[in-house]
């Protein structure tokens, strides 16, 4: 973390950048947010540790409009959707310095939470240099330990590798958290009878409140005006249509995202419900990859999309219809 | 608010007989802004159109339901009408009840049920519909032929007759297409060649036609009256302008292994060739797969011997850039592959040909000068059996489901020819049923049984089984007699499927034209259209369309130009309105609709937009209103909504569902 830190300082002292986008500390010991910095002074805030999952690439938008560089940390998930974003001409790579930061993984304080660590203090272990596999928890209730892997966001699991896709520099290492198959989850689901996937979507879907973190949290979710946000369209209100509503907000989002979702798993990270909203957007992914071959969005910069590039060797409709 | 007409066509008993028309008439007159509604027999007939304007005129409406059969069919027939009568044509909306309703339903209930909701969708959809404006755009007098056969030399001759420009593109070394491998032609046995000829020449010597061989389309852009279309001139590796087609490079060639596609592939030719002899341009061309000097660097025989200095090793492919106002599909056929047929022995013995193989054989030319004789050991063969509908009509996938159409009679000429020519040969031929529908072919057919008393016996044939003597057993049924029938063969004869040329998938998706689960190109109008694509500007010529023999071909290449020359003639065409419009403000500038435009029509541009009071410079999409053909690819890809459509805007498409789910 110190290294960042005293980099961003250069970078702002030799007039490189205007401002440093990263994260600073919140109210609790696992909440750190999105911050900017503009001085030397503000950057005391900085922090950067397990708990930073927040992709700060989607920022990139606004902040390639201001004035003057923006030094951005990124790991190396992000830097798939940053990837993303410059292919849809959404973000100016020249008005970002690109710090790609190490990651050993990102913890998941809900999945902390439910296994019955409450009342926390503090947390060792969750520092990016800390080498330690063990968290150790600080609660009211006395010092509890954690496997680090054990606290580990879901998308951590299956985690797309330790390579930024996109940098100026890096600082930190990475290291490979990968322990579970990516599509194993919707395998299970593609296995369920239409009744049972509908009761399982249902059941997790009608847990959703609508405060639309997912979309605000999105990469690829960054239209100027949404189209539940727009009194152009009837989208919203065709979401407000049944009792059951949350499932037409959740389902045109992914088909939104389809194609451009590099899989980065902010969604089911920022979902206050607990919702695994990923799934959807991983079934479309695992459908690309068999039906136009494989694909990483934000991989690259330069390959044709799978859903809108049309090649002789697409798939015909009947045998898309086939698969069901 | 909209004041809105429907009118319900009974279509004599095609719509009536299932629908109840006057129900769906009176129950539109519930829908919001419908202010007229009536049910007539034929609503196409100038009866019905005068009734349509009538109601326009007396009741001041402002659009248009008609439920009748598809748009496909009367679409502009009732939007000229509406447009008489003093309304926008775009204000008229086709709720198709016949082809998506009564014809594909039984019961009376269920069905008028149906009709009434697609009414109701169209009512729904008029009610958002705005007045269009057609514009205009220019016509290239210039046509491009693809396939330089009988169906490409027939239609470019007409319309080089008519006036104006044509191109052939064909991918093969020489004009002539597979009517040059024929030997004789039914019903009047006249030589192919004798009649083709003539025309090849015709055709290069014309001053209109110009004519690329060994040359592919590459791309093709642009729309109905503007195509743009790149044609790849593959290296000849012969100067065309210097060539004399003298022949001393081809006698020269020391590699002659590579396998004549000409003559199917039944015996050899040099790495530098022409397919044959009459083949124009009489220019060779260097086979680079075969070629010495390509696969060695050693060699250059041709280009000593060459006393016109016309071989040229570093030719490269040369891409041509052309533009089109029409473009006459005339790609042919192949005979279908015959791996999947091993019962007939075709891999296993080389005394089992196929049809085009024999015309190969009994042409002088061929590979046996003429004649006669079996490939294995080049001996004269007594018993030949002739087996039809291989691969045709097959009701599995290893074949074809259609009948090929010109089997049955080139067959009946194989076998008359030889009786004629070689008495004592037996010919028996094992069929289906023998089809011989047009001018003088049945009695042509007859002739062969009765005059040259060829053996015809209604079966199939289950097995060829090659014997250790160079015999071929036979064994097959006859369905008449009910018996089993084996029998030995010293040649037998497959009547192989036709099937269109496989290279034509990639151009109809160049073309965007339609084509059909057998790969053959789809017709506007099975009927009422049958020469022309869907796809407008793009006309149909030859067996790409279907399986036709050479006077059918002939006739249809004829109408494919007539409708070329048709649009040719023309100075300008009205555009499509219905074209794609973006809204500034909602654009995220991602290019999504730019990758997924096919026409090319989408660009970005950086705008100053005024978005509530924030002035900004953004990077947003504009459509070219000339270029884009209305489908709609870019609005279901764009997320943020700002792409929309004229005529068929999101708001209006998820009215008619909303109408559909009520």
């Amino acid at each position: 973390m110190q290294a960042i830190i005293n980099r961003a300082k250069e970078l702002l002292a030799d007039g490189t950048v205007a401002r440093v986008l990263g994260w600073k500390a919140g109210d609790l010991p696992y909440n750190p947010e999105p911050a900017y910095f503009e001085t030397e002074e503000e950057l005391k805030d900085f922090v950067y540790n397990g708990f930073c999952g927040a992709n700060l690439s989607k920022y990139m938008i606004e902040a390639s409009k201001l004035e003057g560089k923006t030094m951005v940390c990124l790991k190396p998930c992000d830097t798939y959707s940053f990837n993303q974003l410059l292919k849809e001409h959404r973000v100016d790579r020249d008005k970002a310095y690109i710090v790609g930061v190490g990651c050993k993984g990102k913890l998941d304080i809900e999945r902390i939470k439910k296994q019955g660590i409450k009342g926390i203090e503090s947390i060792e272990g969750a520092e990016i240099s800390d080498e330690a596999e063990t968290l150790k928890i600080q609660t009211i209730y006395g010092e509890k330990t954690l496997p680090y892997a054990d606290a580990m966001l879901e998308r951590c699991h299956v985690c797309k590798g330790k390579e930024h896709m996109v940098f100026d520099e890096q600082i930190g290492e990475s290291k490979e958290t990968k322990d579970a198959e990516r599509f194993d989850e919707v395998a299970k689901i593609e296995a369920m009878s239409p009744e049972e996937k509908f009761a399982f979507f249902q059941s997790e879907l009608s847990k959703c409140i609508r405060c639309n973190a997912c979309r605000n949290a999105c990469p690829a979710c960054s239209c100027r005006k949404c189209v539940f946000d727009s009194n152009k369209f009837d989208s919203s209100q065709k979401a407000n249509a049944d009792s059951f509503e949350e499932k037409m907000f959740h389902i045109i989002r992914a088909f939104h995202v389809a194609g451009r979702c590099t899989d980065c798993g902010e969604c089911s990270r920022v979902c206050p419900q607990g919702i695994p909203l990923h799934l959807f957007n991983r079934k479309f992914i695992k459908d690309i990859d068999e039906l136009y071959g494989e694909y990483q969005a934000g991989e690259d910069t330069d390959s044709k999309a799978p859903l809108t590039n049309y090649t002789f060797e697409d798939a015909e409709p009947s045998i898309v219809g086939k698969r069901g | 608010m909209q004041r809105i007409g429907v009118f319900v066509c009974h279509c004599g008993s095609n719509i009536a007989a299932t629908v109840d028309v006057s129900k769906v008439a009176e129950t539109a007159l519930m829908e919001p802004g419908v202010v007229h509604a009536e049910d007539y027999q034929y609503m196409c007939s100038e009866a019905g159109q005068a009734k349509i304007a009538a109601a326009i005129q007396e009741k001041g409406l402002t659009g248009i339901v008609v439920c009748s059969c598809s748009p496909r069919m009367h679409e502009a027939t009732f939007r000229k009408a509406a447009e008489r009568a003093g309304l926008n044509p775009y204000m008229v909306e086709i709720a198709n009840i016949r082809e998506h309703c009564s014809w594909i339903h039984k019961d009376m209930e269920e069905a008028t049920k149906k009709a009434v909701i697609l009414m109701r969708a169209a009512v729904a959809k008029v009610n958002l519909n705005t007045p269009l404006q057609a514009g205009e755009s220019r016509v290239t007098k210039r046509a491009l032929v693809i396939g330089g056969g009988i169906a490409g030399i027939q239609t470019a001759l007409d319309i080089a007759d008519a006036g104006y420009e044509v191109d052939i593109v064909e991918k093969t070394p020489s004009i002539g297409g597979r009517m040059s491998q024929l030997d004789k032609t039914f019903p009047t046995l006249d030589c192919s060649a004798c009649i083709l000829t003539p025309k090849m020449v015709e055709a290069s010597a014309h001053e209109k036609i110009n004519i690329y061989t060994y040359s592919e389309v590459e791309k093709v852009s642009g729309f109905v009256g503007d195509f743009t279309v790149d044609i790849r001139k593959k290296a000849r590796c012969v100067d065309m302008d210097k060539c004399t087609g003298c022949g001393v490079c081809q006698e020269k060639c020391p590699s002659k292994k590579a396998l004549s596609e000409f003559n199917r592939g039944l015996n050899t030719r040099s790495a530098i060739y022409t397919p044959f002899a009459q083949a124009i341009p009489n220019v060779p061309v260097i086979d680079r797969e075969a070629c010495i000097k390509f696969k060695t660097g050693k060699c250059g025989i041709c280009s000593k011997v060459c006393q016109a200095g016309a071989i040229d090793y570093e030719q490269k492919d040369e891409i041509i850039t052309e533009k089109y106002g029409a473009i006459v599909v005339a790609t042919g056929f192949d005979t279908i592959n015959l791996d999947k047929y091993d019962e007939y022995a075709y891999s296993q013995s080389k005394d089992v040909i196929t049809s085009l193989e024999l015309e190969r054989v009994m042409n002088a030319a061929g590979p046996t000068h003429g004649h006669l004789e079996r490939l294995s050991d080049g001996k004269a063969p007594k018993e030949i059996i002739f087996i039809q509908c291989v691969g045709s009509r097959c009701s599995d996938d290893r074949g074809k489901p259609y009948c090929s159409k010109i089997c049955c009679m080139y067959t009946a000429k194989h076998a008359m020819l030889i009786r004629d020519k070689y008495p004592d040969v037996n010919v028996t031929v094992f069929y289906i049923d023998v089809r011989t529908p047009g001018k003088n072919f049945d009695e042509f057919y007859r002739r062969a049984v009765e005059q040259y008393g060829v053996n015809y016996i209604k079966g199939q044939v289950g097995k060829v089984i090659p014997q250790p003597d160079g015999k071929l057993l036979v064994q097959g049924s006859d369905l008449l007699d009910n018996r089993q029938i084996l029998k030995e063969a010293d040649m037998v004869v497959l009547a192989t499927a036709i099937e269109p040329n496989p290279d034509v998938r990639k151009i109809a998706t160049m073309l965007t034209a339609s084509i059909d689960t057998n790969n053959f190109l789809t017709e506007a109008h099975a009927k009422l259209r049958p020469v022309e694509s869907p796809t407008a500007g793009i006309f149909l010529s030859g067996v790409c369309q279907g399986p036709k023999d050479i006077p059918e071909t002939v006739a249809q290449a004829g109408a494919a130009a007539v409708k070329a020359i048709g649009l040719l003639a023309k100075d300008k065409l009205l555009t499509n309105p219905c074209t794609a419009q973006s809204d500034v403000l909602l654009c995220n500038g991602c290019s999504t609709c730019e990758n997924v435009c096919p026409y090319g029509a989408i660009s970005y541009e950086d705008k100053e937009v005024n978005d509530h009071g924030i002035r900004e410079t953004r990077r947003v999409a504009v459509v070219n209103n000339a270029l884009c053909q209305g489908c709609g690819a870019c609005t279901v890809a764009c997320p943020s909504g700002a792409m929309d459509l004229q005529g068929f805007s999101n708001r209006q498409i998820i009215a008619e569902v909303d109408a559909i789910c009520r």
